[in-house]
């Protein structure tokens, strides 16, 4: 099954690497990158996590790769599409190799998908990406993935998953850990990994796209955001991701370094109880008894909305790092409907709709909100609780840790059921597939056909729920993104939940470097290329 | 001696276990560490997986008894976050932590231990007010806070050191530091001397005490009479009656600094022990926090015993419990 290393692309690699020789190693073109945080391995398949996921696409790559916006772009399939119903076909792209010289060939798909399913104590497999398809490999460069039922989502799948070479299908996790695994066919080579302190990685110079331009990366995991940022300024650092808000000012003004913003797609939204059962403490009339939840009323749900002032909020509690929100998606991205607008802050229209829904007195409500999981979490719920008061819902705030909060927000009620009335959270659509956050939050919620997990506040709209599972067993895929966007907008006017901003992402860098960013609050080391 | 040696032994293994029902106990009270590891767009058998395979879907009475059983044959459980056994990734990042301590223990001693005799010589004069006041500076500034502001003078107006990180290591007789180098050393200068600052304090003020009673006792004032030097009296009379409070409690504050270098560590990004636990502690990752804790137990409990024993052999008036048993 091993293929010639005398094939034409081997020897194309061994010319390149030799001639990446001539061009002269110089030490003057390497890069150090402080990031907020490591991964948890170098194993691409342990575990489905933002940071883990951004390192793997350096050293490894997807038969679809996404770029910044999330955007489906060839990868390792050169083209992909739709054979009949229940099939995709993917063309390989040929003459790439591994780091280690092996040819690329539909057998190493199959035999990544077999591995990622199944890796031992992975604390979030893959296998939710690969379950339910089969793969056929057509010839060495040619595979076709079906599934059961019309699926247009296959590529975006498999845009999650790094292709390994086949030789490794048993590696264990610390194979990959230690570097004796870890060949991928991405622009950067795997050198060493010391947790806590180092990630080394070197230019792929055999790689199949435009090579990248540092000779050696150095990636440093920094917690603290003032280190982090004191480390760019000493020159420690060429390169740093999340510039905490209060020193980016700072930053800005100094010389020689720049400052790279853009709205990210990570949401901070409210949810609001929209079901009679249970009654819960949370909500109560002015003299403490609790009442039925007053946001089973849309226009309780929509004076919410009006009362909190989104500008000011992005002013003042996140020194302009956040962008007023009307839906999941912000402007430019996937699934964002040009129909919807972030509710102006209207005080007055906000008391009318009270009184209409025949609560003129207000009532006390208590919100709840994790504590450091998001920038500026528990001071955007106090705002929002004094704008919230301000109308007449006179408001309370809780806050707690994340591990203590998720479960709680979850299934802390009675019956393992959700427990809050009224609470904040944030959400980023990993994937990259549009009808992601319908199917989580919008959808009702259906356990077991995967639908609605994040649903916590009872919406269920069958409408709704239609145009989502008509859109996500289309496999014209601009239909099916019409009719997300069209799910968006009744959700969003019906108040499934209340959004409030968008995370603008930050990152900044010494002069003579650039960087390539979107929607993506995480880093991608290659797109980080010398200034022209 | 012995025998105060196994019953102390026998009183720890006690202690051990009590430890590690309480701990186990309490860390299973707080949140779902499922909410914190699987992807919330996984499908809902994952999460059911992965509870499974955690062993998260049994009650908490059987998961401790797993974990006991487990201890005894010195398996304390995999991480949930790093899938690898928890004492070996303690191990993995016991010697920076250990080295960062050692540096910050070298660095109280000989600088607190001289400016607190200093001041306790001459308790009147400028310097020994100077010295008292920096003391109290060093005992109430925030550790965080100086560390920050180390970090801005020294690494970014001055240049001097690098603000983060352990630097370049080496391998001198077996053990892998990073004093051994001269990459190292400068990473390790400001965290080490962040991390000793209130323990220079301390010393200072252990000392200043220390020297102000010995030197009002008789054999001093008769050892002045006798015209010894000062250089001497310092050195052979004072030093050996001073110093034997300073080991005890450094004894256990090399303990403290060990377990909770945890502040520093953050800052400095210094990839030691303090930094896994606090994001094992945020993630839920219970088995590292188990063993963290038991750790730090069995660790106060092996510097007590050895610092019982120093003492006894330090002064003879101390006698070990058993012995008039």
């Amino acid at each position: 099954m091993r293929k010639s290393i005398f094939s034409p692309a081997a020897l194309l690699t061994v010319a390149a690497t030799s001639l990446g020789f001539l061009a002269g190693p110089g030490s003057a073109n390497d890069l150090t990158v402080a990031l907020a945080a490591e991964p948890t391995s170098m194993d691409p398949h342990y575990q489905n996590l933002t940071i883990n996921n951004s390192m793997a696409t350096q050293v490894y790559d997807a038969l679809v790769l996404q770029d910044v916006n999330q955007n489906l772009v060839p990868g390792l399939a050169a083209s992909w599409e739709p054979i009949d119903e229940r099939t995709w076909e993917f063309k390989l792209r040929p003459g790439v190799t591994f780091h280690n010289g092996a040819a690329f060939t539909a057998e190493d798909v199959v035999a990544t998908m077999q591995r990622a399913a199944n890796v031992p104590n992975s604390p979030s497999s893959f296998a939710t990406f690969i379950k339910g398809k089969t793969f056929d490999v057509v010839n060495d460069l040619t595979l076709r993935i079906s599934t059961e039922k019309p699926y247009p989502f296959t590529p975006n799948d498999m845009s999650r998953i790094s292709i390994i070479d086949s030789a490794f299908v048993d590696a264990t996790t610390e194979n990959f850990n230690t570097g004796a695994a870890s060949f991928g066919t991405g622009p950067f080579t795997f050198t060493k990994w010391l947790p806590g302190d180092v990630i080394k990685l070197s230019r792929n110079d055999g790689y199949w796209g435009a090579a990248v331009d540092w000779d050696n990366v150095v990636i440093r995991p920094i917690g603290d955001g003032t280190t982090r940022a004191a480390a760019l300024i000493a020159g420690d650092v060429d390169f740093i991701e999340r510039v905490a808000p209060a020193d980016l000012p700072n930053l800005e003004a100094r010389d020689g370094l720049t400052v790279f913003k853009s709205v990210s797609n990570r949401l901070l939204y409210l949810t609001l109880h929209l079901t009679n059962d249970p009654i819960k403490p949370y909500v109560t009339d002015h003299d403490g008894n609790p009442i039925a939840s007053p946001f089973r009323d849309i226009r309780v749900r929509k004076a919410v909305s009006l009362a909190i002032n989104r500008q000011a909020i992005a002013d003042r509690v996140m020194d302009g790092l956040s962008a007023p929100a009307g839906q999941f998606s912000p402007e430019g991205y996937i699934g964002y409907s040009t129909n919807l607008e972030p509710d102006a802050h209207d005080p007055d229209r906000a008391k009318e709709l009270l009184a209409e829904a025949g609560y003129g007195d207000g009532f006390k409500l208590t919100v709840h909100g994790p504590a450091g999981r998001y920038s500026n979490d528990t001071r955007i719920l106090e705002a929002i609780a004094q704008m919230l008061s301000r109308i007449g819902i006179d408001t309370s705030v809780e806050t707690m840790p994340a591990s203590v909060f998720f479960r709680r927000f979850s299934r802390g009620g009675p019956g393992d059921t959700p427990e809050f009335t009224a609470a904040m959270s944030g959400y980023a659509n990993g994937s990259g597939e549009p009808s992601h956050p319908l199917r989580i939050f919008i959808h009702t919620k259906q356990k077991e056909r995967g639908y609605g997990p994040g649903n916590r506040n009872g919406y269920s709209n069958p409408e709704v729920d239609k145009l989502i599972e008509g859109g996500r067993s289309s496999m014209d895929i601009a239909m099916g993104e019409m009719a997300f966007i069209q799910a968006t907008d009744i959700a969003m006017r019906e108040y499934a939940l209340v959004p409030i901003h968008h995370e603008i992402a930050t990152w900044a860098a010494r002069e003579g470097v650039a960087y390539e960013h979107g929607a993506l609050d995480s880093t991608f080391i290659h797109k980080i290329r010398p200034q022209e | 001696m012995l025998a105060f040696v196994l019953r102390r032994v026998m009183q720890s293994v006690v202690v051990l276990f009590v430890m590690s029902l309480i701990v186990f106990s309490m860390v299973n009270l707080v949140g779902d560490p499922v909410d914190m590891l699987v992807n919330p767009e996984s499908l809902p058998e994952e999460i059911e997986r992965v509870r499974r395979d955690f062993g998260l879907d049994q009650p908490v009475h059987v998961q401790y008894w797993r974990f006991l059983a487990g201890a005894m044959s010195g398996d304390l459980g995999n991480s949930f976050i790093f899938g690898r056994p928890a004492l070996a990734l303690m191990a993995e990042r016991f010697p920076a932590t250990l080295e960062l301590a050692t540096s910050a223990l070298i660095i109280s001693v000989t600088v607190g231990l001289p400016l607190g005799v200093y001041a306790g010589l001459r308790p009147d004069g400028w310097g020994a007010r100077i010295i008292m006041g920096g003391s109290v500076l060093g005992i109430s500034i925030p550790t965080f806070w100086l560390g920050l502001m180390m970090i801005i003078v020294f690494s970014v107006l001055l240049g001097w050191l690098p603000v983060s990180g352990r630097g370049e290591t080496a391998r001198f007789l077996g053990i892998e530091s990073s004093a051994f180098t001269l990459d190292g050393l400068r990473h390790l200068i400001l965290p080490a001397t962040n991390l000793a600052l209130f323990k220079i304090a301390m010393v200072i003020r252990l000392a200043r005490a220390g020297t102000v009673e010995v030197m009002a006792l008789d054999f001093i004032r008769f050892a002045r009479a006798k015209g010894l030097s000062s250089r001497r009296i310092v050195l052979a009379h004072l030093m050996p009656n001073i110093l034997i409070p300073i080991v005890t409690v450094l004894g256990i504050e090399f303990g403290t600094l060990i377990a909770f270098a945890t502040v520093t560590e953050s800052i400095f990004a210094w990839p030691g022990l303090g930094k896994l636990v606090i994001d094992a502690i945020v993630n839920l990752d219970r088995p590292i926090v188990v063993a963290y804790l038991l750790f730090v137990v069995a660790l106060f409990l092996v510097l007590n015993l050895v610092v019982d024993i120093i003492y006894a052999v330090l002064d003879p008036r101390v006698r070990l419990q058993s012995d008039e048993a």
